[in-house]
């Protein structure tokens, strides 16, 4: 059932979008993502539909598995649309009892149902392509600015590949120990909430045991090996923007003045968003 | 009780790219009392075998049977089932939780349904067994040795009072003095109460000095399953599949090969001196 | 003057209450004065709490001595500037294989220590690709550490010392969670880089069979050095490594039996081999 959780979840294959920089992915994602929310007509979802496609295209990552991501946050995305649904006020359509569903309510519901879909996909596309260390040496370099007011840049990102690199360790770890308190007759499974919260100390006690085992043993192993923070620290791969790197955040900076400018000029019929 | 597993299958990631079969068609009997050896190189599929002894692991195909009945059929009640096969994982002080050495070891019992006081009663004449002094009994387990805090999570196995005691590895990671008391110790818990015990080990020096039984696994099947002396004859291919027999044997058959009239069966250092010394004797 | 040098030293492992007050102090080490040279490899063999690991954190500036003196090429270790140079020139490699590898890929674990140490990028890929080469690890430089062997992931450990171009490697019980397999891994590879590149050795182990490579062998005991000498002398002397709780190999033991019971065979007999032509001889 553990083995279920997948972290890190990289695709590998061979295209310019895995080959990109990860600082344009990051920036990339970012500016996808406000583009979501500038688009309210037909116009603007045809162009955040096709840029999405073709990337997604370009990636040669299978459609099935960008759409996994969704599964997580089904329900979430179920309850948001009814809620547009039926708070949004506008043109009766039905009106039952005291519930009354308006048109723009279902335009809103349906234009915020896509997006959180295309949200989920684009950020999909992202950790899919991108390796784990790739995606925090990014964002290192993105917040490196931040270094100046003292936040611990390097440090924050040293935690995360740490982090990457038990997650899987912990993982298996934790069934183990779950087979061996089994193994002590112990049981998971029945009995009310409270007493299936009680049943995890077993398995919580011993877990956090042993990572703080494994992270004083790591911080010994780090400081024989010289490690003293991000300072005079060089790099193995050091981030270099390739010519690639430039085209592709041209096509970024023109998908998303594109978005605005639809927003702006084909403002025909008016849509109401989330909350208006 | 006798465990037996009959025509036993085990599949990894089922459906994905990722499939393995970890075990390939196992029949094999545990019979009752005896001291039974598993060995294997990494990945032969020990640590699943073991795992389908208990119950913890669903044979993809096949049976576990128990005293001849299905431990997987509806209503055979496999939590109790599990608390007699006592199955000891390796490191299995990475397992222990509770703020005292004796609560640990009442974890067993008292999953099992018994009261706090047969429980405890339980847990002492484990943690007894495998000589835990008395004065250790209220300190937290993280307190002790890593050899303590071994027979500490041993004891917590014992103290359900299994008829069959599997052990992965248990000498894992302990020096040559606490390897030996291990063993020692299973060795007489096997003797006294009459108890079955798995062995898994890596050092077939060990195993030649204690097991009566050998299965040497390979590739997910059973490879051997005899007596340790004649499994050992098989030597070369043993270390075909990554294993030795033990020093002594090695021994023997250079002596013999080079016209010495011993016994090439030899595995401890005990029966190699005998045969040395006679055939000396005898020149 | 050796290239590690540690003159009378002590060591004691202080525990401090909340206040900062001194509550109990446990003496480690009692007047270690061992003398390594360059070039050369020694082993430190000893039972567990014997203070060999202890030893093994003074040799590379992770503690530094209550008592007493370590020089590592010429530096004192308990000087703070010499902190950084000292683990530079003394690499160091642990017990646990998964809890010191740091990357997600290997040769981004190896490339860890010479990145720390501010070496330019084009010379961490050169020293990355030897360091893996010399390890026999080259076909796995992309691969996840997750999915190696115990005795790969050592050896990825060993490279990634080696890329910080130490003129020492210490080995702490590098063996003591591998498969029979996994530490003839370790060990041939650590022989080699010894004979080969000419790094200095220092192997702390418990496992007798693997000094048998060493030039020097160091036996502790409470935190004291008990016996010094090449292998040869020390497996000669069967009832005190006995007594210092370590694991005799059977053939050594058969050996010294034989002996005993008036065979003419010589003292420190290392191997299989050995030990058949001393009873050919005797024919």
């Amino acid at each position: 059932m553990l083995k279920d959780i997948t972290l890190g979840q990289f695709y590998p294959a061979e295209s310019k979008i895995h080959a990109l920089d990860p600082r344009v992915k990051l920036v990339g994602t970012l500016l996808y993502v406000v583009s979501l929310f500038l688009f309210h007509n037909l116009a603007g979802f045809l162009l955040a539909t096709a840029f999405l496609f073709f990337l997604i295209h370009m990636s040669k990552v299978p459609v099935s598995y960008i759409l996994r991501g969704l599964k997580a946050i089904f329900i979430l995305m179920v309850i948001t649309a009814i809620f547009n649904v039926l708070f949004t006020p506008g043109t009766t359509i039905v009106h039952v009892w005291k519930i009354r569903i308006t048109w723009e309510g279902v335009r809103a519901a349906v234009f915020m149902f896509i997006r959180l879909t295309y949200l989920v996909m684009g950020t999909s596309l992202m950790t899919l392509t991108t390796t784990p260390t790739r995606l925090t040496d990014g964002m290192e370099s993105l917040m490196a600015p931040l270094e100046k007011i003292h936040a611990p840049v390097h440090e924050v990102a040293m935690m995360m590949s740490i982090a990457l690199r038990f997650i899987p360790l912990l993982v298996d770890e934790t069934d183990k120990i779950m087979k061996a308190q089994m193994a002590r007759g112990a049981d998971f499974e029945s009995g009310n909430f409270w007493r299936r919260a009680k049943s995890m100390v077993p398995i919580l006690v011993p877990l956090f045991v042993s990572a703080f085992r494994r992270a004083g043993d790591l911080a010994l192993a780090m400081e024989a090996r010289c490690y003293q923070g991000g300072e005079g620290r060089t790099k193995m791969k050091p981030l270099v923007y390739g010519r690639n790197d430039g085209k592709a955040y041209a096509v970024l900076w023109i998908y998303f003045a594109a978005m605005i400018l639809v927003r702006i000029f084909l403002n025909l019929p008016h849509v109401p968003l989330l909350g208006h | 009780m006798s465990i037996t597993l009959k025509n036993v299958s085990y599949r990894y990631s089922t459906g994905t790219a990722e499939e393995i079969e970890a075990l390939k068609n196992i029949t094999l009997t545990i019979e009752d009392g005896q001291f039974i050896g598993l060995a294997g190189h990494t990945g032969s599929g020990k640590s699943t075998l073991i795992q389908h002894l208990n119950g913890l692991l669903r044979p993809t195909e096949g049976q576990v049977l128990h005293n001849g009945q299905d431990i997987f059929e509806k209503g055979f009640d496999l939590r109790t089932y599990r608390t007699k096969v006592g199955l000891v994982f390796q490191y299995p002080e990475y397992q222990l939780f509770e703020t005292t050495v004796l609560e640990d070891a009442c974890f067993g019992p008292l999953n099992q349904g018994k009261t706090k006081e047969e429980a405890r009663e339980m847990a002492k004449r484990a943690l007894r067994s495998v000589s835990v002094p008395e004065e250790l009994f209220e300190r937290s387990p993280f307190e002790l040795s890593g050899g303590q805090q071994r027979r500490v999570a041993i004891a917590g196995v014992l103290a359900m009072e299994p008829e069959v005691l599997v052990l992965d590895e248990p000498t894992a990671g302990l020096d040559p003095c606490g390897r030996t008391e291990i063993l020692d110790l299973v060795k007489s818990l096997q003797e006294e109460r009459k108890i079955t015990v798995v062995l898994v080990s890596h050092s077939m020096e060990d195993i030649a000095d204690y097991v009566q039984r050998l299965v040497v696994m390979k590739e997910g099947e059973v490879f051997l399953d005899d007596e340790p002396k004649k499994v050992f004859s098989h030597f070369e291919e043993l270390e075909e599949i990554g294993l030795s027999a033990p020093q002594v044997t090695y021994l023997m058959q250079d002596l013999s090969a080079q016209g010495f009239g011993v016994p090439t069966d030899c595995i401890t250092v005990e029966e190699a001196k005998e045969a040395i010394l006679k055939a000396v004797g005898k020149c | 003057m050796g290239i590690i040098k540690t003159n009378h030293v002590s060591y004691d492992y202080v525990r401090v209450n909340d206040e900062g007050v001194e509550e109990e102090k446990e003496r480690a080490l009692e007047d270690v004065s061992i003398d390594v040279y360059p070039g050369s490899f020694v082993a430190i063999l000893g039972a567990n709490g014997s203070g060999k690991s202890t030893l093994a954190r003074h040799l590379n500036a992770l503690l530094a001595p209550s008592e007493g003196t370590v020089w590592v090429d010429g530096m004192d270790t308990s000087k703070e500037e010499n902190v950084f140079p000292v683990r530079r020139e003394a690499g160091m490699v642990f017990q646990n294989p998964d809890n010191q590898i740091i990357a997600g890929i290997v040769e981004e674990d190896v490339a860890f220590g010479p990145e720390n140490i501010g070496v330019p990028t084009k010379d961490i890929w050169k020293r990355v690709e030897e360091a893996l080469e010399k390890t026999g690890m080259a076909a796995y430089r992309m691969h996840s550490p997750n999915r190696l062997s115990g005795g790969q992931k050592q050896r990825v450990a060993i490279a990634g010392t080696l890329a910080m171009h130490p003129k020492c490697i210490i080995l702490d019980e590098p063996t003591a969670m591998l498969d029979p397999g996994g530490r003839r891994e370790v060990i041939e590879t650590v022989a080699e880089l010894n004979e080969k590149e000419g790094v200095t050795v220092v192997l702390i182990t418990h496992y007798m069979e693997e000094v048998v490579y060493a030039d020097h062998v160091f036996v502790m005991q409470d935190g004291k050095l008990a016996m010094e000498g090449p292998p040869r002398e020390i497996f000669s002397k069967v009832e005190e490594l006995q007594k210092y709780k370590l694991g005799v190999p059977q053939i050594t033991l058969l050996a010294h039996e034989l002996r005993k019971s008036g065979l003419d065979i010589p003292e420190g007999i290392l191997s299989e081999e050995e030990l058949a032509e001393a009873i050919c001889r005797l024919r």
